[in-house]
């Protein structure tokens, strides 16, 4: 595919972005009917599980680049890897401080310990160590092996996230979607929101993933400056 | 605060969250651009 074509797609998944963002927005706020026990302060659900949802499939890509990385040992999947990382960081950020801002009006306290909220807090502390760990190596096969490894067992943190409601006792509610304990007249809401949280990660990702490749051509270039002098 | 408040609080939270990871994106990205182009007109003098 040439660079124009490339140039064209990002632009349109950009525009596709934009859009699906701009009628979750309306699907969220207008279009889902008042839920009766909660009131409007429900609403908020309509963004922070799209977030939840896309934040684990950042973590999941991160755990496959990785592994793919200490298989073949190619820096386009430790980019991925690095690039899903950082999404990731952001899409759980959001889910982190959306609950509380949904919590303390429900619960009447805007944090508490309990099994989902901790995992999913450690979720995120081990991906920022992820991030981290990459900077304190100079090497970049080094610490491209050392943040695969650490991808990996970072990565066994987000099942105990996913099944922390199903395990233990836990104020979180429980999964709506597989239960069926959302209304059918919310579902269309949901799927808008979470097709549109699905485009943003993409657009996301790709953005990310086209900076490290950016910054790996600024260090072949400057090894070739440094080779010359 | 009322319901309303803390709603719009956590949209908010959400488009300042997207727009700051954004612009950094755009900053990073506009200073390896440089990076590369301050790099190859150093190898083409050479």
């Amino acid at each position: 595919m040439t660079g124009r074509a490339i140039e064209r797609l990002d632009g349109l998944l950009a525009v596709l972005v934009f859009a699906g963002m701009t009628l979750a927005l309306y699907m969220a706020l207008i279009g889902a009917p008042t839920e009766r026990t909660m009131g409007d302060i429900q609403r908020i659900f309509y963004f922070h599980v799209p977030a939840a949802v896309t934040g684990f499939t950042a973590f999941a890509v991160n755990f496959a680049a990785s592994l793919l990385y200490l298989a073949r040992r190619r820096p386009g999947w430790d980019a991925l890897a690095l690039a899903s990382a950082e999404v990731g960081i952001l899409l759980f950020g959001m889910v982190l401080v959306t609950g509380p801002i949904w919590a303390k009006p429900v619960w009447f306290v805007w944090w508490t310990w309990s099994p989902r909220l901790t995992t999913s807090f450690i979720l995120v502390l081990l991906y920022a160590a992820y991030l981290v760990v990459r900077k304190s190596f100079e090497d970049p096969d080094r610490r491209a092996k050392v943040a695969a490894v650490f991808g990996v067992v970072a990565f066994l943190d987000a099942p105990l996230v996913w099944f922390s409601i199903r395990w233990w006792r836990d104020i979180h509610p429980s999964p709506m979607l597989e239960t069926g304990g959302l209304a059918s007249s919310m579902r269309p809401a949901l799927w808008v929101c979470l097709a549109a949280f699905g485009l943003l990660f993409l657009y996301l990702l790709r953005r990310r993933y086209r900076l490290e490749s950016m910054r790996l051509s600024v260090e072949r270039l400057a090894r070739r400056v440094d080779t010359f002098r | 605060m009322e319901p309303m408040h803390y709603l719009f609080a956590a949209y908010l939270a959400i488009w300042i969250l997207l727009a700051l990871y954004l612009r950094s994106i755009h900053s990073r990205e506009r200073k390896l651009g440089e990076d590369i182009a301050r790099l190859r007109d150093i190898l083409e003098k050479q």
